[in-house]
This record gives C-alpha cells, structure tokens and sequence, in this order.
C-alpha cells in the first residue's frame, strides 16, 4: 500500500456529528442546536430527500382521540407484536414518550389531518388493541397517508430556524475509532467537489437509516443501503437482530412500491384468487389487521398453495370495495397517485394487485434506550461505547424485536433521536475536551476511498490469481455486482428460509465478496461522482448482507420475521435472545432480552393470537 | 430505445455536449419509468449522472428537462415519451453534471420565506386544534417536495434569479400564511412586499402545468398577491 499522507485532509472540528437527516437525525439535531452544541448534520442527500419522506400511513401515540387508549396498552400490543423479542423497558420509554413528542411535532408545524373537533386524526394500524389484546384500537396519528413527509419536512424546517450546520450531499465513509473503543468522529467527502473532509466530534450519532436496498424488490429508496451498520461494523462493533427483516403484506406486486397498512385501516380487505377473505382463516379477529408478519406469511402461503391471482398466480388483491371513494381521496391520496401513475388503476374502483415486500430493518446498531451504543467486553456484556449513539432505522434498540408494528418506527425515530441527543448532551457536558485521532485511523479509512481510485484491479487480480481454479471476472462492474448481490438475498433469504438454502446463500456471498475486493470503477473524477458513491453502497451492503444471512442460518427457531420451514417454532428456551454478529467472525454471539420494563410488570411470552 | 442526454463535465470537458445513448428492447419492460432507463444506461456507462433515491415521485430527487418540459423522471411513463428521449438539466439552474444541478440558489429562496411555523401564544398541553375545513386548506400546499420543476420553468425566475424568489418558494409563503395555527401573517406579508420578490410572477402558470405532485404554486401566489392587497387596505 502507497503511503498516505493524511494531514491534507482539512478537520472541522464539532461537539457533535449526526451522520443522517432523516427524521432520526434531525430531530436529535433539534434537541442538540436548542442547547446551544455546535453540531453539523451530514447526509448524502439533500435532508428532505431522506427516505422518511416515504413514510405513509403515521405515527403511533395513545392521544385517544377517537377512541379510548393509553401507553401501556401501546406497550403490550409492542411486546406482543416484537414476537416477545423487543426489550421491554425500551418500549416502556417510547411508549409513555409518544404522546409528548407528537404534540411536539404538530406544535412544530406538522399539518396532520383533523377530527372534527379539531384534534389529530388517528386511524387503525395493525397489531393495535385496547385493553391488552381486547378491540381494535386506533392509534396512528395521520397527515393523510404522507405523515412521514410532513413530519420530515417540518424537522427539517425547524433546523433551518435554529441554523443548524449541513454538510449536505456529504459522504459519511468510515468512523475513527480509537483503540481505546471511543469514537472521535468520521472521514466523509464532499460529493459535489470530491474533497475530503476529517469530521473531529466529541460525540458521533449514527442516523442513517436501513437497508432495504439488501433485497431485489423493496419498499425502500434507493439510498437506504445500511452505511451506518456498515460503518459501526467496520469499527468493530457487532450488528444486532440482522435476521429479522420486515416484509411488508401490500408491496405493489412486481415492482415494490409500498401500499401503507392505512389502507387496510380504512377498511381494504385481502383477496385470494378464490375470492377469499383469507385472512379471516390466519387471524380470526384481527383478520387483515393481524401483525406484519402474520398477514404476510398468510400472503406468501395463499401463493404458494397455487391461490395467488393474475396470469402468474404471484399475488393477492387488496380491495378496497368497503372504502367510501372519498375517504379514499381525502385519507389516501399519496396511495391512490401511486396506483394510478406505477399500474393506471383508481384504487377505488379497482383492486391492486400485492404481494410481500422487502421493507424495514428491524436489527441494528446494538444500543439503549438512552440512544447510547453498547456492546459486549471482556468486562460487561453492555459496555458503552464511548462517543457513539445510534438511532431509528440503523439502530437495534430493541423497540420492535423480531417484527415491528407499522407507525412505530416513525415513532422510534422522534423517540430515540431525541434521547440519543440529550445523552450526547450530557456526556459533552462532563467530556469538554476533544481527543487527538490516530493518524492510522485516519490513514485506514481513507485507504477505503482510495482502493476505488486505482484503476484495474481486475487486470492485478489475473496476474496473482491461480487462474484454474479462480475464475477472472474482467466484465464486473458495481451495478451487476449490486444487482447480483439483490438476487442473492430475495432467493435465500425471503419469507420462508431453511438451512440448505441460508446456505447456498452464504456461499454465493462469499463469493460475490471476493468479486467485490476486485471490482474496479472506471470513472475517477472528483465532481459528482455518483458511481463511486454506489461502489461504497455496495461495499455495505455486502456487509449487512452477510449479517443478515448468517444471523438467520444460525437461528433456529420461527420468530416474528423470520420463518424457519425447518424450525417452525418458537423456542423461547433457546432463542429468546438477541443476536450480535461481529464481521471478524463467522458466527453470532447472543445476549439475554431485557424483559423488565421500567416501571410496570413484565408482559411473559404467549402464544401470539390476533 | 434511443435517448439523446446532455452531459458536462468540468474536469473533463470544456463545453458540454449532447451524447446518444440507447437501451435494447429486450431491457425494457411495459410501464417502466424513465428513471429504470436511466439506472440500466448507467451501467453502460458508469460517468453518466443524475440524482435519484426513492424511485416514486415523493423525495423530489430527480426533476429534470424531459423532452423539453421538466418533470420526475421517476415518474416519467418511457412509453409516453417520444424518441430520442431528450434529457437536458433543469433550465436556468448552474449545471454541477451532466443531469445534476446546483439547486443552492433554489433552497436559498425557500429559506427566505422563513418556511416554519411561527406562533406566539404559549403552547397549549395537546395539540392546537385546528378544524378539518382549516387543514382542507393545506392540501395543495403542504405536498410539496422541492424538486424544483416549477421554479425551472418560470421565465421570472430565469430572468431575476437572486431577486424573484420563485413559485416554489412562493408556495411555501402560502403554506404559512394560510395555516390557521400560524400567527406571522403580517411580516411575512411585509417580508414579500418588494417589486420583485412576489410580484415579478406574470401569471405565465408554466409552474402548475409542470408540477409533478399537481400543486398549483400559481394559484398560492394570487393568494398570496390577494391577501397582500388586503392588507393594505
Ligand atoms: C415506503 C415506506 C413507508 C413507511 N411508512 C411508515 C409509517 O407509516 N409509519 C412508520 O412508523 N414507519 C413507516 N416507515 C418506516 C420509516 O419511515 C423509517 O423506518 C424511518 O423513516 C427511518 O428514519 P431514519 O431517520 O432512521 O432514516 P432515513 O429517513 O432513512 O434517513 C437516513 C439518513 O441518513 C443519511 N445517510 C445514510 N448513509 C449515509 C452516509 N454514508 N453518509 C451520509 N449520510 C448518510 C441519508 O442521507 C438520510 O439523510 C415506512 C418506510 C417506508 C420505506
Ligand atoms: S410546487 Fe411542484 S414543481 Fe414546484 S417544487 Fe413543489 S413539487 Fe416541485
Ligand atoms: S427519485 Fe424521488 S422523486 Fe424521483
């Protein structure tokens, strides 16, 4: 490796860095420029681009506005819908914090639909209940089906107010961790120029969101390729429950886009190709409103049983017949744009066609309900990591265990930003000095930027490689890797997984990993360089790929999101845990769930009924 | 399918030019988006850039000149497209790349009109109320995703940039200045009452005929433009 030589690389020093303007970075920004920190947010796109903008259907509280509610309620149907995997004094703080940081929200300006006596519209959600698993509840706050775009803009709006610091269209590339385990900030470039920039923090918060991006068809932008788990294991630090990946019931069949649960809490039903209520089979009482996983289990099943519709049998109808066509255009009209653009169909008069989809990362950067990063040492099963804070989609908390309940992650999101930001100002308050980053700290991460400046190693690879044995692969490109590596995932780990095809999925990573060390790009150029941008997308997601898969060969039971065909169970005795994967290792470390709430009694594990 | 896509490149070229690309009809599937074309063309050739992220017309990535107007490529139906497919940046905007342009100028104007709730009762406990005829008042306005198509489109803003601030923006205003819990009305009515900011708008409406979201910023800035002769009466 040539000598680098670091000191050109300009520092901006910070009290605290947010890596990530989705609704968790900017609401922990919020928090940060009201107590007076210096903090610079960075993100690779323009912050109102972040994929919290997608967000449709709203954000649970038990505001009982329409009808009666309250926390703990919310906190059993969290536990409950976590398949008993989340942790409960989490979910207790999120639960009892979400009226407050709604009021917040609509206090900012968030135009959220009305009742008629002027309070916040709720509708129903799936997985909701009063009473502990008694009627239907409804608990998620709406601005019409296009919350997450109102509250994304309003946090962003309000940054603007407190002048907040963006590094926007920024790259966050690599974390410096010390080798005392402390964090003391990032290296990132500067997409429009090229240029690089050393980010010095005293504290650094990972907002970066999933990585919906692991699998063929999702819901997910394209942007949303786990940078930040990426990052945090490349430091060292393992990935939290990477096996449990949501697969949304109602994705547009074929093509992904995502028709919000409000939908079916307007009343749309699920269709067989027998004209079938099927639902009413898995779930007698909730029926289309049973949790996430249920509902697409269900859906995944009616297809595989030969009773999907359309010429290919590949999906089910969602119908909304029952819906009255204007609360269809007043309730959801992002929904109905949808259709009508991606397959020419008025929701209101015609079915779409849907199937199960690839859409929330539900593990994670291991961390604590005060946002703080924790991990396993040779002392405490939980250490801190020093100077390191995580939250919303990139981090493992656990509010929603093996399967999160729709409108809780824009609540996690507010929750968790928040409280990472006031534990960052607590520690800045005790910590006043920065520390000196390693210049081989420096010198690593930047050697990551520049592997993808040489210009072909596909041509060094078939000098040294033992050409019988090791095939050269001189038409690889980035977007076939990628493509690829997509594949890899939808085949081997969808809905229904077993041994032998977890498996085969490792191998053919393992694979596409020495392919990737070897891909070269073509185009060097410093200005707006999306493709090396993509080059490292795909470095992590090859990371969070291989977490994912071997997290979910090496657990073997059937919980929440993650169904074993060769372990249909639950196995509470084995398994109620939490997976750690560490990438230096081929095989996840565990670490007990943390079943005692704050406050209030443990919910035990039950069967899940809906 | 044959596409005719403007390029530039400072570090490599001085003027920019147009280059013809094409994409075989084997990769391309019914209903498919121009965006899909793009992503394949850019495996073809890697240097060709454009932004883009949620692929659904809602994070306002990727506005571009489609065929001489600007829209959402995204969004953009290929089958509805006349061939060559015509792409050009955003007009009136500093070009950084190929399809990407400088949108600072854009987001400078959007700040101006100070695009955040402004209230001076102290907050109640719950939620201001407001009633659903008061937010039915919103729906135009709030769905805004700053793609920055309108603004691109209105001569006004080609011709006074720094000092018109745009229909965008102008939305924005409106979107303030009509919610009911907003308690600034009268200096942000002020704030716009210059010859230029506002009232360089001639009403040529190429701003709601571009809109991808089907707002209409030219009927936010009547509003705006009636609610100021209000005032001043
Ligand atoms: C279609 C859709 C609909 C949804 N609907 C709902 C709903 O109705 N209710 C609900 O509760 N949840 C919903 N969700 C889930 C929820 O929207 C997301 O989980 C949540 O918004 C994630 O927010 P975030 O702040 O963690 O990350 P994001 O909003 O994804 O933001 C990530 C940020 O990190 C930045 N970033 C990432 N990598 C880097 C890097 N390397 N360098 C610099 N910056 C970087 C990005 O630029 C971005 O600013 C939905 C999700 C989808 C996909
Ligand atoms: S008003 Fe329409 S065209 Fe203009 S920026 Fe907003 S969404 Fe884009
Ligand atoms: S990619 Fe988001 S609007 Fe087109």
């Amino acid at each position: 490796m040539a000598f680098l030589n670091h000191s050109k690389v300009p520092v901006h020093r910070f009290d605290a860095l947010i890596i990530g303007a989705g609704g968790a970075g900017l609401k922990a920004a919020l928090q940060l420029a009201n107590a007076d920190l210096k903090v610079a947010v960075i993100s690779k796109v323009f912050p109102t681009r972040s994929h919290t903008v997608a967000a449709q259907g709203g954000v649970n509280a038990a505001l009982a506005n329409v009808n009666d509610d309250n926390w703990h309620w919310h906190m059993f149907d969290t536990v409950k819908g976590s398949d008993y995997l989340g942790d409960q004094d989490a979910i207790e703080y999120m639960c009892r914090a979400a009226p407050q940081v709604v009021y917040e929200l609509e206090h900012s300006g968030v135009p959220f639909s009305r009742l008629k006596n002027g309070k916040i519209y709720q509708r129903k959600f799936g997985g909701q209940s009063q009473n502990f698993g008694g009627g239907q509840a409804a608990r998620t706050c709406a601005a019409a089906d296009r919350t997450g775009h109102a509250i994304l803009q309003t946090l962003y709006q309000q940054n603007l107010r407190k002048q907040t610091h963006f590094f926007t269209e920024y790259f966050a590339v690599d974390l410096f961790r010390n080798k005392s385990g402390q964090v003391l900030g990032a290296l990132a470039f500067c997409i429009e120029t090229g240029e690089r920039i050393i980010i010095d923090a005293r504290t650094t918060l990972l907002a970066t969101g999933g990585v919906g991006q692991l699998f063929k068809t999702c819901t997910n932008a394209l942007i949303n390729t786990g940078d930040g788990i990426a990052m945090a294991m490349r430091a060292g630090i393992p990935a939290q429950d990477m096996e449990f990946f949501q697969f949304h019931p109602t994705g547009i069949a074929g093509k992904g886009m995502l028709i919000s649960e409000a939908v079916r809490g307007e009343g749309g039903i699920l269709i067989n190709s027998e004209g079938e209520r099927f639902m009413e089979r898995y779930a007698p009482s909730a029926k289309d409103l049973a949790s996430r996983d249920v509902v697409s289990r269900a859906v995944a099943t009616e297809i595989q049983e030969g009773r999907g519709c359309g010429e290919n049998k590949d999906h089910v109808w969602l119908n909304l017949d029952n819906v009255d066509p204007e609360t269809v255009k007043k309730r959801l009209p992002g929904i109905r744009d949808l259709c009508l653009t991606f397959l020419g169909i008025d929701p209101a008069e015609e079915a779409i066609p849907v199937t199960p989809t690839a859409h929330y990362t539900m593990g994670g950067i291991p961390s604590n309900r005060h946002g703080q990063v924790i991990m396993p040492t040779q002392n405490h099963a939980e250490s801190i990591v020093l100077g390191l804070y995580a939250a919303g989609e990139c981090a493992c908390v656990s509010v929603h265990g093996a399967n999160r309940l729709g409108g809780n992650s824009l609540l996690d999101i507010l929750v968790f930003g928040r409280a990472a930001a006031n534990s960052m100002i607590e520690y800045l308050s005790e910590n006043p000095y920065h520390k000196t980053i390693d210049a081989e700290l420096i010198d690593q991460a930047i050697a990551r930027l520049d592997r993808w400046d040489k210009p072909n190693n596909n041509v060094n690879r078939s000098i040294n490689a033992n050409d019988q044995e090791e095939p050269v692969y001189q038409n690889d490109n980035v977007a076939l890797l990628r493509d690829e590596l997509r594949k890899i995932m939808e085949d081997h780990c969808s809905v229904f997984r077993n041994e032998s095809v977890l498996q085969e999925g490792i191998d053919k990573l393992e694979q596409l990993f020495k392919r990737i060390n070897t891909v070269a790009l073509h185009d060097h150029s410093k200005i707006f360089n999306t493709a090396r941008v993509e080059a490292l997308e795909l470095e992590n997601l090859a990371e969070c790929a291989m977490a994912t898969i071997v997290s979910a060969l090496h657990r073997h039971e059937s919980r929440g999101a993650h169904t074993r065909m060769d372990y249909p169970d639950r196995d509470d005795k084995n398994y109620l845990k939490h997976s750690l994967y560490f990438s230096s290792t081929d095989q996840p470390e565990y670490k007990a769930v943390k079943t005692q709430p704050i406050t209030v009694d443990t919910f035990p594990p039950k069967e899940r009924v809906y | 399918m044959k596409f005719s896509i403007y390029r530039y490149h400072s570090e490599s070229t001085e003027q920019p030019y147009i280059q013809a690309y094409e994409l075989a009809d084997s990769e391309i599937d019914a209903g498919m988006m121009l965006l899909q074309a793009l992503i394949k063309l850019k495996a073809q050739d890697e240097s060709l850039s454009f932004r883009r992220s949620c692929q659904e017309g809602v994070c306002g990535s990727d506005a571009m000149n489609i065929n001489g107007k600007n829209g959402l490529a995204c969004v953009t139906r290929l089958a509805d497209l006349k061939q060559p497919i015509q792409l050009r940046p955003l007009p009136g905007m500093p070009v950084i790349r190929d399809l990407i342009v400088d949108m600072q100028p854009f987001f400078k104007h959007y700040n101006d009109v100070k695009p955040w709730l402004i209230t001076k009762d102290p907050e109640p406990e719950h939620e201001w109320k407001q009633s659903p005829e008061q937010r039915a008042k919103l729906d135009g306005l709030y769905e805004c995703i700053l793609c920055g198509a309108c603004t691109a489109s209105c001569p006004s803003s080609w011709w006074n940039p720094d000092r018109f601030l745009g229909p965008a923006a102008l939305l924005q205003s409106a979107r303030f200045i009509i919610d009911s819990r907003d308690q600034a009305t009268d200096e942000r009515l002020n704030q716009l009452d210059d010859a230029y900011k506002l009232y360089r708008c001639h009403t040529i409406m190429n701003c709601t005929q571009v809109c991808p979201k089907g707002l209409n910023p030219a009927k936010a800035i009547s509003k705006l433009k009636h609610e100021m002769l209000k005032k001043k009466l």
